[in-house]
């Protein structure tokens, strides 16, 4: 990976594994050059408007895969765990353009790509890559959703923010949320929301002394606001 | 119209004869359209109504004949009540029921298929009623329509939709005849225009204003402050006037401030007179029992704000105070009129001004009214993020033309003028969300069928559309409740974003108490009464009214007086200093003052474009003086001037007020900004982007919302040119940034600008120095708070110096 020196990431060691927190909300190990990224939401905004919902921007998913190319190119990683709701469900999956599904063919291109299952898409979709319900690799385990008695569990699905209170204003941002035993990525898809870190389903399982590393242009680690 | 004997009776037999602008209205019964102003406590409903019970006693038949709306549910149900005691004591077969949205879905149900001879509603009841594929047998005998208030209507979208709403109904009983009911406005042809059809007349009849009204400043022991707007000073002389008077009003222009002059009031308020507040934020059941109280006659005064401009004719109260400046000359006069609504008894108002600059606002205001010089701004065409609702409500009654739509939507005085262009891409907006990506095509909203009618894809579509009518801002507020308590009883509502600054401890004032915040449950502002601490001010939405182009005139007018006998010495000799040091700023010329103060350089714009164009004006100014190499570090507004300190003295004003650079300028700074996000939010909720209410929602977490700020940044970024983005530019030039005031004091000024550079502030900057919502210069300057912040929370956790967390090397 290039520029080592940037403010956009944040290196630390998890379970044995060094790791980095990138701004973009995605998580890098080195080691194995494996990037992983959690709840893409894919067609989102087709899903919205065949629901009968509002006729979003459909954009969404050409600006999800342009910040996951910048990511790949930057990383050159040769692994790929989406970490589930990769889609906004499954028919979306299969609702996306050509021009979109041949993007996602070439990302995958000489890379192993692994779509994890999230309750959003629970099962296969037509796409390249192996569909698993979770991944162990040495002592990490990758899964949809963090289940309470893990080690070195990599998970998504809450979309973690945090808030920070700084003199100036209030700073909320897309979080990964870290402690001794697991690690919660942000949402990487460019339409979904984030739960506050305060909420109960996340202060219920974070330790006390969790972290949150609040991504953005740089990024910051606090504890973990509850 | 002839008075039949029955209602004749009616009004001899109590002594009363009919007003002549009752009898003017009977005489008109057959015009399509009548405007009626006319003073509140005029028997103005009354001159409303007496045409449709005539009618009704003359030629007794079934079927919805009158539809009248109000802006207020709650005046629908009081209207309601007082229509029906003369029915029934004339002894009139008519049935009467209103329709909000507090009715219950089977009455509601029966009112469509059975309607009642006159149905009272909102107009968001209304624009539901018309998309209901039943709406032309209900309405299918309606005669006339009556608007009460029109005058609040007019200036909202909340009017373009009712009258959007009128067109689909004249469509379907081509002789509706439309009555308006108005208070004193400043251009009654323009109210005129907009309730008649277009291109039908309108007659304007105006009902004899009554006597001037008794209206002064309050004289108060202590000189008002500086700056602020609490008016605590006046405390005690408010106090005096509650008790010499039976029920006083005491209106604010923010509900902040209402909540603190209340608290201040009750402090002071010893032997335990019985005030109440009322606002748009405490919550319902409060506000009725309030509301309740008040009609009994219980309560010497309520402490309240724009909440109740409106409403329910209180026949007790004989004073209304205005507490700050009025800011709009129309609203003080109509807030006026709501002391001694018997018709001719004059009304009793005082006015307290709450810093020293608002004495000169205040008596330029009490001039105007002696005048009868009433403010408006000129509203812009109908807005097209209405029309697009409209579009999608005419969808859901049916199959539509939109030739036919088109000539229809154009009968509405708003949106006369509306280019077919423009209802195109309306049209194409609501049917396939108008991007330049073409990606729907399968799940669009609206289809056109091979006769070329437009209609709804999905029918099932037309139940969310419904879900989501309406054109009232729902910023995000959550409820706050006494902690299990008594069954957790509500108190009313802050904003999301003060919520979310609270923390466990942290006490605020709601509905006149302090109470301490304990924790957020499942959406929820906890609270207890366990208040220790002196309180944070809930920071409640509620518009902050910018002051009128008139009101400014009239003040710059005052500044050109050799003296100020009218005015108090303690602001009289104010403004003679600044006179001597500096100078007073005039009509006709920008006034800009250069001077050193606190070891930073200040300048002084005093533009008098009101509150939200001085706000513009700093960002824009601030933004050259950054490229001047000024090093500017921040600014503050007021409805008069912008200040702004930093490090380098200004010296030359030419540069910085070139028109055509701030104009380039805001192009560029309005794209990022927060204004424009929030514009944004509102106009996309109303044209059907986002929806408030789905289905199931409402109850579920809030990680599956996600901001509407993405939306915007979104299409930024790949559809520039979409209609929503149009929309919103629009928007937010004519409203918060109000760009429009800015270029016409540029226009106004020319090139008469004066920089004068002085040695030290001057006594009319001073008391800007303490105003609030000082704006901090920004660029990098949030990356650099967070960092700060960040090493501050890390060390004092002692968690910076734990494993794990220290960035590892040549990751």
């Amino acid at each position: 990976m290039r520029n080592d020196t940037a403010m956009d990431r944040h290196a630390f060691r998890f379970a044995g594994c060094d790791l980095v927190a990138l701004g973009s909300g995605a998580l890098w190990w080195p080691a194995r050059s494996l990037l992983c990224v959690s709840d893409l939401h894919l067609g989102k905004s087709e899903r919205v408007q065949r629901r009968g919902g509002g006729l979003l921007p459909p954009y969404d998913t050409r600006d999800t895969l342009t910040r996951l190319s910048a990511d790949l190119d930057r990383c050159d990683a040769r692994e790929v765990i989406c970490l589930g709701d990769s889609f906004d469900d499954l028919d979306a999956a299969n609702a996306l353009s050509e021009t979109d599904k041949q993007w996602i063919a070439r990302l995958q291109a000489g890379r192993h790509w692994v779509w994890i299952e999230g309750n959003h898409d629970p099962g296969p979709v037509e796409l390249g890559g192996s569909h698993l319900t979770e991944l162990a690799l040495g002592p990490l385990v990758f899964r949809h959703i963090a289940t309470p008695a893990a080690q070195g569990e990599i998970s998504g699905h809450y979309h973690p923010k945090a808030a920070l209170r700084t003199r100036g204003r209030r700073i909320t941002r897309p979080a990964f949320l870290l402690d001794r035993n697991r690690i919660i990525l942000p949402a990487y898809g460019t339409y979904t929301g984030g739960l506050r870190s305060h909420d109960a389903a996340l202060s219920r399982i974070m330790e006390p002394d969790a972290f949150a590393i609040l991504t953005g242009p740089a990024v910051h680690v606090i504890p973990m606001p509850r | 119209m002839e008075l039949p004997d029955a209602i004749n009776r009616w009004f001899t037999d109590r002594g009363w004869s009919i007003h002549p602008h009752q009898r003017a209205m009977l005489a008109r019964a057959k015009d399509p359209a009548t405007l009626l102003i006319a003073p509140t406590g005029g028997g103005k409903t009354m001159a409303g109504f007496l045409p449709t019970l005539v009618d009704l006693a003359q030629t007794p038949r079934a079927g919805l004949h009158t539809l009248y709306v109000s802006p207020l549910k709650a005046l629908a149900a009081d209207i309601r009540r007082n229509l029906e005691t003369p029915v029934a004591e004339i002894g009139l077969p008519i049935r009467i029921e209103d329709r909000t949205g507090d009715t219950s879905a089977t009455r509601k149900k029966r009112q469509r298929a059975d309607p009642p001879h006159i149905l009272l509603t909102t107009p968001e009841s209304l624009a539901l009623l018309v998309s209901y594929e039943d709406a032309p047998r209900m309405f299918e005998r309606l005669q006339r329509v009556i608007v009460d208030e029109i005058h609040a209507l007019a200036d909202s979208k909340r009017g373009d939709q009712l009258m959007l709403a009128l067109a689909r109904l004249q469509t379907l009983c081509p002789g509706l005849r439309r009555v308006g009911l108005s208070a004193t406005v400043d251009d009654p042809t323009a109210i005129a225009r907009l309730l008649a059809r277009h291109p039908d007349p309108c007659e304007i009849l105006m009902a004899d204003p009554g006597p001037a009204p008794d209206i002064r400043m309050l004289e108060t022991g202590a000189p008002p402050p500086w700056a602020g707007g609490g008016a605590a000073h006046a405390i005690p002389a408010v106090l005096d006037q509650v008790r010499a008077h039976r029920t006083t009003l005491i209106f604010h222009n923010t509900r902040a401030q209402a909540e603190i002059f209340f608290h201040n009031l009750w402090l002071a308020n010893t032997e335990g007179l019985p005030i109440g507040i009322h606002h748009g934020s405490l919550d319902r059941q409060q506000r009725v029992r309030v509301e309740a109280a008040m009609v009994r006659g219980e309560l010497r005064a309520i402490v309240c704000t724009g909440s109740l401009d409106l409403g329910i004719d209180w026949g007790d109260v004989d004073l209304v105070i205005q507490i700050g400046a009025p800011k709009n000359v129309k609203r003080l006069v109509q807030r006026i009129g709501r002391a001694n609504h018997r018709y001719n008894a004059p009304s009793k108002a005082l006015l307290v001004p709450a810093n020293r600059f608002e004495v000169v606002e205040c008596l330029a205001a009490l001039q105007a009214v002696m005048a009868h010089d009433l403010d408006g701004e000129p509203r812009g065409p109908g807005p097209l993020d209405v029309l697009c609702q409209h579009i999608l409500i005419a969808a859901c009654a049916g199959p539509f033309h939109a030739d036919d739509l088109f000539a229809e939507v154009t009968t509405a005085g708003a949106y006369r003028d509306l280019d077919r262009t423009e209802f195109d891409r309306c049209l194409d907006f609501a049917a396939t969300g108008g991007y330049a990506l073409r990606a729907y095509d399968r799940w669009q909203r609206l289809v056109q069928r091979s006769d070329g009618l437009w209609q709804l894809r999905d029918p099932r579509s037309a139940q969310r559309i419904r879900m989501n009518i309406g054109t009232i801002e729902d910023t995000d507020t959550l409820k706050v409740r006494l902690q299990r308590n008594r069954g957790g009883k509500p108190l009313g509502e802050v904003e999301e974003a003060f919520a979310a600054s609270l923390t466990p401890g942290d006490t605020f004032l709601i509905g006149g108490q302090v109470v301490r915040y304990e924790g957020l449950r499942e959406m929820t502002v906890e609270v207890t009464r366990r208040a220790d601490r002196k309180p944070k001010i809930a920071t409640f939405m509620g518009t902050k009214f910018a002051t009128s182009t008139q009101l400014s005139a009239r003040i710059l007018d005052l500044f050109a007086q050799e003296d100020w006998p009218q005015l108090p010495s303690h602001t009289a000799d104010w403004l003679a200093l600044q006179r001597r040091v500096s100078r007073l700023p005039e009509r006709g010329r920008l006034l800009i003052e250069s001077f050193p103060h606190d070891g930073r350089e200040h300048v002084c714009v005093y533009g008098f474009a009101g509150r939200n164009a001085q706000q513009t004006l700093g960002l824009l100014l601030t933004k050259r003086m950054e490229d001047l190499g000024l090093a500017p570090l921040g600014f503050v507004a007021t409805d008069y001037a912008t200040l702004i300190w930093g490090l380098e003295p200004l010296l030359d004003a030419a540069p910085l007020m070139e028109p055509t650079r701030l104009r380039e300028g805001l192009d560029s700074w309005l794209a990022g900004n927060a204004v424009m996000k929030r514009t944004f939010r509102a106009s996309a909720t109303i044209a059907g982007l986002i929806e408030r209410n789905t289905p199931s929602a409402r109850k579920s977490g809030r990680q599956a919302t996600f901001s509407s700020d993405i939306l915007y940044d979104t299409l930024m970024k790949y559809d520039p040119d979409h209609l929503m983005l149009d929309i919103t530019r629009r928007e937010a030039l004519r409203g918060l940034v109000d760009f429009s005031r800015i270029e016409e004091m540029l226009q106004r000024v020319g090139d008469r600008v004066d920089l004068l550079r002085l040695p030290r502030i001057t006594p009319l900057a001073a008391p800007l120095l303490l105003e609030v919502g000082k704006v901090p210069v920004v660029g990098v300057a949030e990356e650099r708070l967070m960092a700060e912040e960040t090493a501050r929370l890390m060390a004092a956790s002692g968690l910076d110096t734990m494993p794990g967390t220290q960035a590892t090397a040549g990751s």
